[in-house]
């Protein structure tokens, strides 16, 4: 009766075990992306409690005095102000069958940033600005444009341009296909790759403020609210597949296409867990 | 009657260490071979790294060169770079949790 009860118990003892680390990891998995953006933004707030909510927007400039008086000034004279005419007039030019980009987006395409990317239940995938834009071009018979190079980051800048300051909204709509997505993207930002085993947190969230190399980096937080981006570094305009693509070779891994699954689950992502903070693009970055 | 048979050793040594080091053109197909093999499998882990490409084109250039030696070496390091992405790519399927804010 002994040798029952104590195997009984023993079971009992091993049950309950099983249970209490069975428990907090049925938490950990379950996707919430609401608790995630609130989380994602204490974060950031109490590691730099001195930068205003609406300040991360400006990256690394943010990060200290000196470096947001530098921004200042540098917005005097913005570099990317070539860029910005460039995409206005491309923006508003007329495709060969006479449609314009207006004719491919909500209010005609302007104030309109701080919506993309979205979820299309229709495809179920996300859809990126950059895509979008393309997707207009092809629509109207026209080649698509490369998604790293000066026009994309033309056209992106004006539509950024149109929104500033709007908050960005991105909605993840009642479809397990779209919360999948958020998890791939959530997922790809926190896995480390390439030969330095580096992951997109371990710079920006991480090391946000400290220098790697010659740069100071930028926080995760409110990062997608200034695409795209002009950059000393590249003496020019940097789109967001631009950006996403260079991170992983610096880590020496070899990039995905601009536009893979990969990349728009991403940007789904670490722009979602931004809303509420305003569009700031396009941005200026040492 | 130790001097010989000493003799005979480091002979045996020294021919085996020759054989190890002098490489054919066959051995450094069958390194290239098998890295492209395992290159191939961190391209479906979507997780290639630079550095197995650029060792890769190494291998290629010296053996182009008919330097067998220099270029097996690289295709063996290839390789093992090309495992290390995918043992990567596999380790981090739960380990990227560890990283995340909560």
């Amino acid at each position: 009766m002994k040798l029952r009860s104590a195997t009984q118990l023993a079971s009992a003892a091993l049950t309950l075990a099983a249970l209490t680390f069975a428990a907090p990891a049925t938490a950990a998995d379950k996707i919430d992306p609401v608790a995630d953006a609130k989380a994602f933004k204490k974060f950031f707030t109490d590691k730099f409690p001195k930068v205003k909510l609406e300040d991360f927007v400006n990256g690394p400039y943010s990060m200290d005095e000196g470096l947001h008086r530098q921004w200042e000034e540098k917005e005097q004279f913005p570099p990317y102000e070539f860029s910005l005419d460039m995409g206005k007039e491309m923006f508003t030019k007329p495709f060969k069958n006479g449609k314009t980009y207006e004719d491919c987006f909500p209010n005609k395409g302007i104030g309109i940033r701080q919506n993309y990317p979205y979820f299309d239940e229709k495809e179920g995938k996300v859809i990126t600005l950059e895509l979008a834009l393309n997707r207009c071009r092809e629509a109207n018979g026209e080649p698509p444009i490369s998604y790293v190079r000066d026009e994309m980051a033309a056209l992106t800048a004006y539509m950024a341009f149109t929104s500033r300051g709007k908050p960005f909204d991105i909605k993840i709509p009642n479809d397990p296909r779209a919360l999948e997505a958020y998890q791939r993207g959530k997922e790809y930002f926190y896995t480390r790759r390439g030969q330095l085993n580096f992951s997109c947190a371990t710079c920006h969230v991480q090391s946000p403020g400290e220098r790697i190399r010659a740069e100071v980096l930028a926080p995760a937080l409110g990062i997608m609210n200034a695409m795209p981006i002009y950059r000393s570094e590249w003496s020019g305009m940097g789109t967001t597949s631009r950006r996403f693509t260079t991170c992983n070779s610096q880590i020496r891994g070899v990039p995905l296409n601009p536009q893979d699954d990969e990349y728009r689950d991403l940007e789904y992502y670490l722009s979602y867990v931004s809303n509420g903070l305003p569009i700031s693009g396009p941005g200026a970055r040492p | 009657m130790n001097t010989p048979r000493s003799a005979l050793v480091s002979i045996l040594l020294i021919a085996s260490s020759v054989c190890a080091f002098a490489a054919t053109e066959a051995d450094y197909k069958a390194a290239y071979a098998a890295a492209e093999a395992a290159n191939k499998e961190a391209a479906a882990l979507r997780n290639q790294w630079t550095t197995t490409a650029a060792t890769l084109a190494a291998a290629k250039k010296a053996a182009d060169a008919g330097d067998f030696d220099a270029a097996t070496a690289s295709a063996r390091e290839a390789e093992a770079l090309a495992k290390a992405s995918s043992f990567q790519a596999t380790s981090e399927k739960e380990r990227w949790k560890d990283m995340e804010i909560r």
